[in-house]
């Protein structure tokens, strides 16, 4: 090849290549401003009253009455503010669910997707209109993931409501995208108080309008654990240890917070990294402040190896060890390591609970997931799951009524109806929205573990509830 | 550091920089250390870092045990690496894998075993049968890597096997992701009389264990390749291949032997992290795998027992470093920087001594 | 072919009746061979759980599911395989036939006689503890949920049926086989983009072109799938023909003047018509960019917004590793360096230090923070071995991403719960670039790509481009020829490190929130395939890599096009990367001097045979052993 030519080439294409790069720029400038004008007009043949997806979404207004809307209306829940869905006769109503279904944390968000399913099934139809679950969703337990995951939702405006996501990291990515769509997103298993609030009046940095959640609230489950340590085991220095997940890091905190708050005092919190095994430095680094407790809210196979590890550590041997809900796993109380330990979680006893939606107690619901799915639920949340959809089902029949044979669904009216819930009875419990999407009864329990050789006898071992 | 002498550049000044900052750090983490050792109030101590709290003797034995065991699980994986080095001079990133499989085999087998009711009553030849079980699979298992994957490359620059074995690295782990599922693989229930602590400076019987395995399996293969024909061979061809097949040595065949070797290591330790953890995840191979690399360049690759001694100081050193010199830093939480510390230990080393602390060629010498 | 004259060619010896082999005249230690890692391929496959957890997602609507598909593709491809002979320089290829049916047909009955195996296996044994996928519902598909005695006779039948059809294209003339296997490329390219399509007809207002391709169900509906099949075949028939007719055209024209000034003219006539040719293509391609997205809808503008993403991180690591030669396996850091500046500079929600700046500005500080960060980990590796590199800054990204997740350094960063609230983009008071907008987002993206292009081209044909490969091909020569290495490689980190802080401070903006979880190795890891699965050291490569890979994969937390293929896609990354280095090291679209730095063994073996062949002409075919002493 001519090495001259070559340059020469380049340098005729320099000019040319600077106006192209220029044109891009412009072009991409242009574009960008002219795209959020255009974002939402095709949309506008599709529903009665597109959705302002930019706008910040009304506050909102449990108190003021339906407007005096005309005839068919009736007392649907609503002022149209957020715009209203028209579902045509003969199609069904849009939900999504949007769990961790792959990947390692299936185990939590499987179960979820599966009450979800059990839970429409068992409601039946709203107004003659059946409810389409649509496919699953994955919200990958991260952000990226829940947040393109949110994208497909609201891509789709026919959809009322999202029950997910499992993970709270994919709710901070998620939760904005869906509540400024109109939508609203109620989840099963966030725990995070970012989401919602500190329970004092503010509202956590993730918090939007728009919303809810069946879990209860990690600040309860660390107070809970804070509470029965210092108050009903008489310890006054404890520790705690997290995996480096929002999840535990956040509970390991709220509890170390309140731990401190009632008078006892936090030895220290350590991190560990998931996949770690030897736990002897990070034991041994708790072990220097001499611990009483040590409170560990992490996962299998980590939860396994410092329950074996920490009474070999010197300083560790008398330390009482706690556990959350994340350990109350039948493989892990099989060990004998697990035995004397304390377990928090929430209120699992359901007993006769009967969902007032479906009228079905948490018996029936095992039954039926057992005969669908051929397993037992692999973690605890099914159930608020199951909450979850029967109180957006309720919302949605609440806030829609039938016109010349299509049904209207008014998205403020479905806010409007899970604002004001309150004393909903459920097979968790009896539900109750605060005014920042905190619906759990927050009922937080400690069990025993006696013996390895009898674990469904230690499930229901509870030695103290919160509050 | 350069073949050429060369002036000083700037970037030379920078590590020197570099280097004499590390040392330094790592100084006056220790003084600091030792300064509360012996009285928490003296200046020193309290300049540094007022809250550390200082480790009691038995605290600070653990802690050297527990490193060393797994300090010896990382050198018998980085004999492997250290071999395959030596021989066809390129990182099998997949030697890891290897190991996981190994770790996996047996809890599979050994959760068999125990459903079997063999477990409990015969444990010690149940041991061995996992452990032999195990030691073929790596076997194999590496022995076909080599031949699907590196075999095709040889002759390739060096950059081409290297990311091949990364390839082959996630594919391994993923092989048994979708085959066995995310779940944790658990070990039978080891006897009471393995688990417990000796009266023998109260050390668990499991470390025990590993520790006398890994000094045995050392010297078996130091016998191996210093004392046998095999090993004689393997070594002309670490030393130049095609000289060694010129004088009639089949190099393919030493190759594979060369592989079949470094499995059945990782195969044993692969028991012996169950032995140890009675568990195992398919992810379980990879940092281990990373660390025991980093043990073989520490020791100085190619050289057997710098590889164990390099896996004995990475081992060590994670599990004493945080406490040891990043707390009376003022680092909180420190041991969730134990990673970092190994990863910051296999940095150190190549800055200070690039040819590792045993190894006597200049990696330089054969850069590309 | 690169020797004519004598020697027989293939074409001629064709027809040859002596060279024709008998049916049965099979080579069986292959096709035992090539049927027992099929049967193996086959089983894992099946235990993986693809065909299982596929058979949701339907291609072509009633019969064809991605569950089903799993299974049929690997047959096809050995059966090929297993028929593939080496035709060597000289030596008379065997006329093609009935034989190389036969012999596609026997491997893939022997194959899938595996899952006949399986079959049986899973209806007596319950094996399901360490194997999770041996269950019922993977029995149900392998026996069409009919009687087991179907399952297991059937899929030796269907092994045979794709085998046949992988051998018989041996058979038919390349043309023939081509265009066939673009066919089926294309309809499952078709089924595949359903969502892209879809939104782009909505986007066009052509609704009924995706409602008539696809059924209810997604796949493509039966007849939209011949439809496009034939599409596609006649499309690769206007190719032929047009090249047969360009072909013809140029024949007669160099019989017309074969004097040599007049083809030194011509050639340069050629030549320009192709820059223009190309410059037109360029431009095509740049207004198709601008102009698409804005009839793309959310779902697309994410997706390509997520691609756009990986582009600018693969061309950055296409520095450092395609163009300078340096393994970076640590390549995340400058990933979570742009997105954590950012986020920690423009985020009212940063724990310790929260100056809400303006995205632009945290841009730019970004940048400086990742070229010195660049700097940082470069000087100590650069003088380092290949691997030990590797190694290394393998190390280094680690590090960076446990300290971002650290209790230690938390009240910065803060640790696991990440920083959240992260503003969008402000362009200059004309428009807010934000997660919810994914068009916004993607012209963002697009913007940066430019640049990130551009600066990879000019410097790609620079100084410092030149020295970079220079280095590539050989350190020590490059610096014997007075090229400054050292500055030269940490040149290359600077420059890959500020195009991956862009990529981070845009995934930061596009969120709105960032977790130390993101930037895992395995980010790292799967920008490396991307950048070799395109063709290492070349633009348009890397680009392609990322568009195929990560629009119809995904990346390490972005969902792709086959969603369901999240829990498969780094076993399909690495074995990608395996296959690529074994077959292809040069990659799907190759830059010419890599592809002759990888082939160099090859290439000098033709220029060796070129020069036998010319001294045979010289001497009359008498002296080959002349020219060996001249062989480079």
């Amino acid at each position: 090849m001519n090495r001259f030519g070559f340059l020469k080439r380049s340098r005729k294409n320099r000019g040319a290549l600077t106006v192209l790069l220029a044109m891009v720029a412009v072009f991409s400038l242009l574009a960008t401003s002219c795209g959020n004008d255009d974002d939402d007009a095709p949309a506008a043949p599709e529903a009665t009253a597109a959705p302002e997806a930019t706008e910040e979404p009304a506050a909102p207004e449990p108190t003021e009455a339906p407007e005096p809307a005309p005839d068919p209306r009736g007392d649907a829940l609503g002022d149209g503010s957020l715009g209203v869905v028209t579902v045509p006769e003969g199609e069904s109503i849009q939900i999504r669910s949007l769990n961790a279904i792959s990947g390692p944390v299936a185990f939590l968000g499987l179960p979820n997707q599966r009450g979800v399913e059990l839970a429409i099934a068992d409601y039946g139809d709203i107004q003659g209109f059946s409810v389409d679950l649509g496919t699953p969703l994955d919200d990958l337990c991260s952000a990226e993931g829940g947040q393109a995951a949110a994208q497909t939702i609201v891509a789709d405006e026919q959809v009322i409501g999202v029950v997910g996501t499992s993970c709270s990291g994919a709710a901070v990515a998620a939760s904005p995208l869906v509540t400024q769509a109109g939508m609203v997103m109620i989840s099963p298993s966030n725990t995070s108080p970012a989401l919602t609030s500190d329970f004092e009046g503010n509202a956590g940095e993730s918090y939007n309008v728009g919303y809810y959640r069946t879990a209860h609230n990690d600040l309860v489950q660390g107070a809970a654990m804070a509470n029965f340590v210092y108050s009903e085991l008489g310890i006054s220095a404890a520790a705690a240890m997290h995996d480096g997940d929002p999840y535990t890091q956040g509970l390991a905190q709220a509890f170390s917070n309140a731990y401190e708050e009632i008078g006892g005092t936090t030895t220290g919190i350590v991190g560990i990294n998931k996949g770690d095994t030897d736990m002897v430095p990070a034991l041994t680094e708790l072990a220097t402040g001499s611990p009483g407790a040590l409170f560990f809210p992490i996962f299998p196979p980590e939860g396994d190896h410092v329950a074996a590890q920490a009474p070999t550590v010197s300083g560790l041997e008398g330390t009482q060890l706690l556990a959350a809900d994340g350990m109350l796993v039948d493989g892990f109380l099989e060990l004998a390591d697990s035995e004397g330990m304390y377990f928090s979680g929430p209120d699992l006893r359901f007993g006769t609970n009967v969902n007032q939606g479906t009228g079905r107690n948490a018996d029936q619901i095992l039954d039926a997931y057992q005969a669908a799915y051929g397993e037992l639920p692999s973690a605890a949340f099914w159930g608020h799951s199951y909450d979850a959809t029967t109180l957006l089902l309720d919302a949605i029949a609440a806030a829609s009524w039938v016109e010349d044979g299509d049904l209207h669904i008014d998205r403020a009216g479905v806010r409007q109806y899970l604002n004001a819930v309150s004393g909903y009875n459920g097979v968790t419990g009896s539900l109750s929205c605060d005014e920042f999407g905190d619906c759990a009864s927050q009922k937080i329990t400690v069990i025993f573990h006696q013996s390895a050789a009898n674990i469904e006898a230690s499930k229901n071992n509870v030695v103290y509830a919160y509050p | 550091m350069q073949l050429t002498t060369k002036q000083r550049t700037r970037v030379d000044w920078f590590l020197t920089f570099l280097r004499i900052a590390a040392l330094a750090l790592i100084g006056a983490g220790l003084l600091a250390f030792i300064a509360q050792a012996i009285d928490a109030n003296n200046p020193f101590a309290r300049w540094a870092n007022p809250d550390a709290l200082s480790l009691t003797g038995k605290q600070f034995r653990d802690l050297v045990v527990a490193g060393l065991a797994q300090g010896a699980m990382y050198g018998l994986i980085a004999l492997g690496y250290s071999m395959v080095y030596g021989v066809l001079g390129f990182i099998n990133f997949a030697h890891g894998e290897v190991f996981m499989i190994g770790a996996v085999t047996g809890a599979v087998t050994s959760s068999k075993l125990a459903e079997a009711g063999a477990w409990e009553s015969n444990f010690v030849l149940c041991l061995l049968l996992v452990v032999f079980l195990s030691m073929v699979v790596c076997t194999v298992t590496a022995v076909i890597m080599e031949r699907v994957a590196y075999r095709p490359l040889r002759g390739k620059p060096r950059l081409i096997p290297l990311i091949t074995s990364i390839g082959v690295s996630f594919f391994l782990q993923n092989f048994i992701l979708v085959l066995l599922g995310p779940g944790t693989k658990s070990y039978a229930k080891m006897p009471d009389w393995l688990t417990e602590k000796r009266t023998f400076l109260e050390i668990q019987g499991t470390r025990i264990l590993v520790l006398a395995v890994a000094a045995v399996a050392m010297v078996g293969l130091w016998y191996l390749v210093e004392r046998t024909k095999t090993g004689k061979a393997m070594r002309a061809v670490a030393e130049d291949a095609e000289i060694a097949s010129l004088m009639g040595i089949d190099v393919n065949r030493i190759i594979v032997k060369t592989f079949a070797v470094g499995g059945a290591m990782a195969g044993v330790a692969g028991i012996l992290w169950g032995l140890l953890f009675n568990s195992v995840l398919h992810t379980a191979g990879f940092l281990p795998g990373i660390k025991a690399f980093s043990a073989a360049v520490v020791g100085g690759i190619g050289n057997i027992g710098g590889s164990m001694a390099g896996g004995l100081t990475i081992g060590v050193a994670e599990s004493l470093g945080p406490l040891m010199i990043l707390e009376p830093l003022g680092v909180s939480g420190p041991s969730q920087l134990r990673d970092a510390v190994a990863f910051a230990v296999l940095i150190i080393v190549l800055l200070v001594r690039p040819s590792g602390i045993f190894g006597e060629r200049l990696p330089s010498e054969e850069r590309t | 072919m690169t020797v004519t004259g004598d020697f027989p060619t293939t074409q001629g010896t064709s027809a040859d009746a002596a060279s024709r082999r008998r049916l049965l005249d099979q080579d069986w230690q292959k096709l035992v061979r090539a049927g027992g890692i099929l049967a193996l391929g086959q089983v894992f496959i099946a235990l993986s759980g693809m065909p299982v957890n596929f058979d949701r997602r339907l291609l072509i609507d009633p019969i064809l599911s991605l569950g089903y598909l799993s299974l049929i593709w690997l047959p096809l491809v050995v059966s090929y395989w297993v028929g593939r002979e080496q035709v060597l320089e000289g030596m008379t290829a065997y006329a093609r036939g009935g034989r190389d049916v036969l012999a596609g047909a026997i491997a893939g009955a022997l194959g899938n006689a595996g899952l006949t195996l399986l079959v049986v296996g899973i209806t007596h044994f319950d094996i399901r503890d360490p194997l999770v996928n041996w269950s019922p519902q993977l029995l149900a598909i392998l026996h069409f949920e009919e009687s087991v005695w179907l399952g297991a006779v059937i899929w030796p039948v269907i092994g045979a049926a794709t085998g046949a059809l992988g051998g018989g294209m041996h058979c038919a003339s390349t043309r023939i086989t081509r265009t066939a296997v673009i066919a089926g490329l294309t309809v499952f390219g078709a089924a595949v983009l359903e969502s892209v399509i879809t939104d782009l007809s909505q986007g066009f207002h052509i609704e009924a072109v995706s409602d008539w391709l696809y059924g209810p169900k997604r796949g493509l509906t039966y007849p939209a799938a011949i439809v496009v099949a034939v599409a596609a075949i006649a499309v690769m028939a206007g190719i032929w023909a047009y090249r047969d007719s360009a072909m013809r055209a140029g024949l007669v024209g160099s019989r017309q003047s074969p004097a040599a000034p007049g083809e030194s003219d011509r050639s340069r006539t050629v030549w320009r018509r192709f820059i223009s040719r190309r410059l037109l293509g360029y431009a095509l391609v740049i207004a198709a960019v601008v102009v698409l997205p804005l009839f793309l809808g959310r779902l697309t503008n994410e997706l390509l917004a997520n691609v756009g993403l990986f582009i600018l991180l693969a061309l950055g690591l296409n520095i450092i590793v395609g163009l300078a030669g340096i393994l970076d396996l640590g390549y995340v850091a400058f990933f979570a360096v742009g997105g954590y500046s950012v986020a920690v500079l423009t985020s009212p929600g940063s724990p310790r230090f929260s100056p809400e700046m303006p995205w632009f500005g945290a841009l730019f500080i970004a940048m400086l923070l990742a070229g010195l960060v660049g700097l940082f980990i470069g000087a100590p590796v650069i003088r380092m071995r290949g691997d030990y590199l590797a190694v290394v800054t393998l190390g280094f990204g680690e590090i960076i991403r446990i300290l971002l997740l650290s209790d230690w350094l938390s009240g910065t960063f803060n640790g696991a719960q990440g920083i959240t609230n992260i503003p969008g983009v402000e362009v200059f008071g004309l428009a807010t670039v934000r997660g919810f907008e994914p068009r916004s987002v993607l012209y963002l993206v697009l913007f940066f790509c430019a640049i990130a292009i551009y600066v990879s081209w000019r410097l790609e044909n620079s100084r410092i481009g030149r020295a970079w490969m220079a280095v590539r091909e050989d350190e020590t020569v490059a610096e014997v020829m007075g090229v400054d290495t050292v500055s030269a490689k940490l040149m290359a980190f600077v420059t890959g490190a500020v195009l991956g802080s862009f990529s981070g401070a845009i995934l930061s903006a596009k969120v709105g929130s960032v977790f130390p979880h993101s930037f895992a190795i395995i980010v790292s890891i799967v920008i490396l395939v991307v950048v070799i699965f395109g063709g290492m050291g070349n633009i348009p490569g890397v680009i392609a890599g990322a568009v195929v890979l990560i629009g119809v994969l995904g990346g390490p937390n972005q969902p792709g096009l086959l969603q369901e293929f999240a829990e498969y896609k780094i076993l399909i990354y690495g074995a990608l990367l395996v296959w690529m280095m074994l077959q292809r090291s040069e990659g799907l679209i190759p830059s010419v001097r890599r592809a002759q730095e990888l082939h160099i063994d090859e290439m000098n073996q033709d220029a060796w045979l070129r020069a036998q062949a010319e001294a045979d002409d010289a001497t009359g075919g008498g002296g080959g052993n002349s020219s060996v002493g001249e062989q480079p």
